[in-house]
């Protein structure tokens, strides 16, 4: 009896480690060949997709997702860090009460509701004001900093919380306000913290799919300005793979492992940061 | 006082600050407003009849796929998470080895992006395993997305409980796992159930890992082996044809409740019952 469920335990949590290393064996068995045989350097910085002809060169989709990531960046992290210092510092209680709720349920809010109201709302607005067809890198990036903005004010204010008390107090006792002290004394010394919750921000942003497609015009084209459209990694498997066959199903995959190798390469800079 | 160049005032800091975490709560309730006062009018009979047809497109077959979905993936998931968390703070050496190597594991399988889950899914269960595409083949690969979810909930639930418990339980004469399934869990039953909450938020928003592995059809499932839409992958398809606007509203509406309802029932099983570590 004991040992029994002793196995069955170890077996749960030996479940865990089966689980991510069948997810790398597939992906790798389904999608490495493709890349070999289109040639790692052409699959990587070729600047043309045309499946029909069969060129594949994804630089296109890694600039996709490098230009909304990076805006969803600039747009949503000055804001996410403000509000994670409001919640740590300024909040009075009873207004914490009310709207600290409101950013856990801004985290489960699903994406496709992101992406509706993002294609409704969002899309028509950029295009009345800047021109161009709406959907592009401008309104990905701005609904991408919408939904990265609970990821980095919960992780944010998380890593401020846990900031001695003293380092505050030694501020203030040296004649600081209680602002210049939360910004000059507790921030810089929150750093590695709130890196953390903004590379955990890129983490969703690289991996946002259905969202971003509703919203930034899916051409594969390397975007030249912020009204361009624009198709990530993410979008183009889901775009191709209901009728992709042979090589083309292949790349697809190989787009697959190339975006999995790159959230390794963030969440491996998360753990790290984290455990400083 | 000399004025350190990078500081401009406390006044204007503060006003940064309220002006930031004011326009986060803009943002959520501009969201919600627009979509209330856009999809409230097509919230009527029609949209919730039993079958869907491009004239009423109903929601309720999506509605039932997806609790059916949530139910297999829940059975699968939950015990896994739970009964490996129930090893790693009960079993396992702290520090060990096998800990750390699962713990990297769950991080990892936490940081993956839902569609390469739904790729996986459809390389693995639908093809490999022979699922074809298929409410199980959905199941198994939300399943194993939300196993890390539930195994690191489920671990802090398990911490949380004193080790007093344990102790009185091993003094009265009872074995390891005797002392697990009638002290430890029951002790930690209300942050399980909040890490279950969490799972099943994520199960009803997810998209992207279900369209390539249980599929579009907008019909209610007959067996686990047919292909159905979820609620999320029917607001993707309506949205996608584009012809339904006010239903399409209607239907984001209605998910968006399931969600704050959800939300609201995690969040006062934490106040109500979790023990703050």
């Amino acid at each position: 009896m004991e040992r029994t469920f002793k196995l069955v335990f170890a077996g749960a949590a030996a479940l865990a480690v089966v689980s991510v290393g069948t997810i790398c064996l597939f992906l790798i068995l389904e999608g490495a060949p493709a890349i070999l045989r289109i040639g790692v350097v052409d699959f990587l910085a070729g600047t043309s997709w045309r499946p029909g002809e069969g060129v594949f060169g994804i630089l296109p989709m890694l600039a996709g997702s490098g230009a909304i990531t990076l805006g969803a960046i600039v747009l949503g992290v000055p804001i996410g860090i403000l509000t994670a210092v409001f919640f740590a510092f300024f909040a009075p209680r009873a207004v914490a009460r009310i709207v600290h709720p409101a950013v856990t349920l801004m985290a489960g809010i699903p994406s496709v509701v992101y992406g509706f109201f993002g294609l409704m709302t969002i899309v028509p607005l950029v295009r009345s004001l800047l021109g161009g067809r709406g959907m592009c890198v401008l309104s990905a990036s701005i609904l991408l900093a919408m939904m990265i903005l609970p990821t980095v004010i919960l992780v944010a204010e998380a890593a401020l919380k846990a900031i001695p008390q003293t380092i505050y107090e030694g501020a203030l006792a040296l004649g600081a306000t209680h602002e210049r002290s939360v910004f000059a004394a507790v921030l810089p010394a929150a750093r590695s913290g709130v890196l953390a919750a903004v590379i955990l921000g890129v983490g969703r942003a690289i991996g946002e799919t259905m969202a971003v497609i509703m919203v930034a015009g899916n051409q594969p084209l390397i975007p030249t300005s912020l009204l361009k459209g624009v198709r990530t990694l993410t979008t183009n498997v889901v775009l191709e793979m209901g009728y992709a066959a042979d090589l083309h199903r292949e790349a697809l995959i190989g787009t697959a492992l190339v975006l999995f190798l790159l959230t390794l390469l963030v969440n491996g800079s998360f753990s790290l940061l984290k455990r400083k | 006082m000399k004025r350190n160049p990078t500081y401009c005032g406390s006044r204007a800091l503060r006003a940064l600050v309220w002006f930031a975490a004011a326009s986060t709560v803009a943002i959520l309730l501009v969201m919600i407003l627009d979509l209330t006062i856009k999809g409230l009018p097509y919230v009527k009979g029609s949209l919730f009849a039993w079958t869907y047809t491009s004239e009423n497109v109903s929601l309720v077959p999506a509605a039932v796929n997806t609790l059916v979905m949530t139910l297999v993936a829940l059975l699968v998931a939950v015990p896994a998470g739970v009964f490996a968390a129930v090893y790693l703070v009960e079993y396992a050496k702290r520090g060990s080895r096998c800990v750390n190597a699962v713990r990297l594991a769950a991080e990892t399988l936490a940081g993956i992006p839902s569609i390469v889950y739904g790729l996986f899914g459809a390389i693995f269960f639908v093809r490999h395993l022979g699922c074809g595409k298929s409410l199980l083949a959905g199941s198994l690969t939300l399943a194993v997305m939300i196993l890390p979810l539930i195994l690191r909930t489920s671990e802090e639930a398990l911490q949380s409980v004193p080790d007093i418990y344990r102790e009185g339980s091993f003094g009265l004469g009872a074995g390891r796992v005797r002392t697990v399934f009638r002290i430890v869990l029951p002790a930690a039953a209300p942050g399980l159930f909040a890490g279950v909450l969490l799972g099943i938020g994520r199960i009803v928003g997810e998209s992207a890992a279900l369209v390539f592995t249980s599929g579009t059809v907008a019909q209610v499932v007959t067996s686990l082996l047919d292909s159905g839409r979820t609620l999320s992958v029917h607001l993707y398809a309506i949205s996608g044809e584009g012809l339904y606007i006010g239903e399409t509203y209607a239907t984001s509406l209605v998910l968006l409740l399931f969600v704050i309802a959800l939300n609201a029932l995690a969040g006062f099983i934490q106040r109500r019952f979790v023990r703050k570590i």
